[in-house]
């Protein structure tokens, strides 16, 4: 992480800690640090959230443009990813600094919706073969405390969970041409259907366990951490009770650091990224619903950074 | 000239605001626990981010032996206009917007100080709704004064515009982007209210030189108006301690 320097002894209690099971900070191997959520603070966005994961600052904000579907995928809308580093977060960032890292995180979050089990962009279709929605999702990290794709990951869920996209009639002219018709209440739009969409987990391999949500400092102790992509679980976010216990299944998989795992470490690993992002996807579900509650039942205002 | 449509017949303004009226200001100091200060500033639907980090020690090439280097970065976030923006930073009004907010700072900053030394100034803007560039002057003024940085006096910027009411030319403070578009002139000054020097002044459009003195002096008394807003609002940070403490996590 930038600008972090660990003495050896400080390194060797944070690797004894996790061999115990009792890291640092007081939290098990499979703990998350507490998080704060806000959704809806952009108003130039259709939709946004904001995530504080102890240090670790995002905003996001969803933007929709209607484009035309690609030829091979008539049927399909897109979704675009795209993050940027501020240099608020650290001086490194500066100019085109934060670019590397920018791409990595945007590509991995693209490989983790890729899938038409983790994400369904067919809702984005608007007309078939002529015009789709494109979403642009736009991430803006504005301080690093670590685990940044974890964090990432959730926002974005967040923000796509509160977008409202607004109800469009396509029309087929002659000649081939789509007449596209607004309606003009404002307060006709769908919401997306965001259950399956991927969370990430990073897991960090530190001595020869692997812990969840790792602090900057563990970061640095690590050789190695695993980020696995893990589809959401759709009966969370829905009220229909009958729904199957589906989801759990795993879209994506990338690794970090200079060095290497066994294959056992490795399935365990994912193992236990799947249990940490089902957790993870109950207790978001949870807090998303509450918010979208509070939202309907009394106008809140937004507290957005003056909190 | 497109003056007329600005004020309504009973003098008001697009959005109900009198012509010497501000924008609603929101702010809060040490947002972030990293940079060394940190400020955040709304003014109206316009909403900034800015971090300071240092004064640290200065890249070889670039140190000054007599003064520090005021390095400073303005970007902004791609949804944060109407219109989704490809590139937050590196295109020509940015790095304009950078200039012209170091020329601004570096009126205040007491240079001298810190020798062979660099301070970065950052400036995110998340909303533009006009006025973007005077909003992130005072909420980098904030920052400055979070991080504990000597200045002069408070940097404060204001815009001001020109519209007419019964044919009597009446200046419009702290421009929307509403009346931006409509095409009048805009003044942007950046001043330090409480000395009366002028940082940076810039316009764009024409202006007839008669009346160029009312609507500078109508853009100053805005500076003078939020730095009295900003400095009650520096005041009772202090009072309240400087940044809260159960934020940071440490090991």
């Amino acid at each position: 992480m930038a600008g972090l320097l660990l003495s050896q002894s400080e390194k060797l209690f944070i690797v004894h800690g996790v061999q115990d099971d009792y890291r640092s900070d007081g939290r098990s191997n499979l703990d998350y640090r507490p998080m704060e959520l806000e959704t809806d603070l952009v108003d130039t966005a259709t939709g946004s959230a904001r995530l504080r994961l102890a240090n670790t600052d995002l905003l996001v904000a969803v933007k929709t443009e209607i484009d035309v579907p690609s030829p091979d995928k008539p049927d399909l809308g897109k979704i675009e990813f795209n993050v940027d580093c501020s240099a608020n977060a650290t001086p490194q960032f500066e100019g085109r600094g934060g670019d590397q890292l920018a791409v990595g995180i945007a590509n991995l979050m693209q490989a983790a919706y890729q899938s038409s089990q983790a994400f369904n962009l067919k809702q984005l279709c608007i007309f078939e073969g002529k015009q789709c929605w494109k979403l642009f999702v736009d991430i803006l990290i504005l301080e690093c405390g670590g685990n940044l794709c974890d964090a990432v990951s959730l926002a974005v869920k967040a923000a796509l969970f509160n977008t409202r996209i607004p109800c469009v009639k396509a029309i087929l002219m002659d000649g081939g041409d789509v007449d596209l018709q607004l309606s003009d209440d404002p307060f006709d739009n769908k919401l997306l259907d965001v259950g399956t969409a991927p969370l990430l987990v990073t897991l960090c391999k530190i001595g020869d366990k692997c812990v969840v949500d790792p602090s900057a400092e563990e970061e640095s102790c690590s050789v190695v951490s695993l980020i696995v992509g893990i589809t959401g679980t759709p009966s969370c976010y829905s009220d229909q009770e009958n729904l199957a216990e589906v989801g759990g299944k795993f879209s994506t998989i990338d690794m970090n650091g200079p060095g290497s795992v066994a294959p056992k470490t490795l399935k365990d690993a994912i193992n236990q990224g799947i249990v940490a992002a089902k957790l993870l996807d109950k207790a978001l579900a949870k807090a998303l619903i509450n918010e979208r509650k509070e939202n309907i039942r009394t106008k809140k205002s937004s507290y957005g950074f003056l909190k | 000239m497109p003056g007329p449509d600005l004020l309504s017949s009973q003098g008001l303004r697009l959005d109900g605001r009198r012509p010497n009226e501000l924008r609603r200001i929101q702010c809060k100091l040490g947002v972030f626990t990293q940079p060394d200060g940190s400020a955040y500033l709304e003014q109206g639907n316009t909403k900034v981010l800015a971090a300071v980090y240092g004064p640290h020690q200065a890249a070889k090439s670039k140190s000054l032996q007599d003064s520090v280097v005021v390095n400073c970065q303005y970007s902004m976030a791609t949804f944060s206009t109407g219109e989704r923006k490809n590139r937050p930073r590196g295109d020509r009004k940015s790095q304009e917007m950078s200039m012209h907010l170091r020329q601004a700072l570096m009126a205040a900053i007491k240079t001298e100080l810190y020798p062979r030394s660099q301070i970065d100034i950052y400036v995110e803007v998340l909303q533009a709704d006009g006025g973007a560039y005077c909003t992130s002057v005072n909420a980098a003024t904030l920052a400055l004064i979070d991080a504990g940085i000597p200045i002069k006096a408070y940097v404060i910027a204001c815009t001001a515009s020109l519209a007419w009411k019964d044919g009597e030319p009446e200046p419009l403070v702290d421009v929307s982007h509403v009346e931006e578009a409509a095409g009048g002139v805009v003044l942007t000054v950046a001043s330090m209210p409480s000395t009366g020097a002028i940082g940076l002044i810039e316009m764009s459009h024409r202006l007839h030189m008669d009346y160029f003195d009312t609507v500078l002096s109508r853009a100053m008394q805005g500076c003078k108006d939020i730095e009295v807003i900003l400095d009650k609002v520096v005041r009772e940070h202090l009072a309240e301690g400087w940044t809260k403490s159960d934020d940071a996590i440490t090991i």
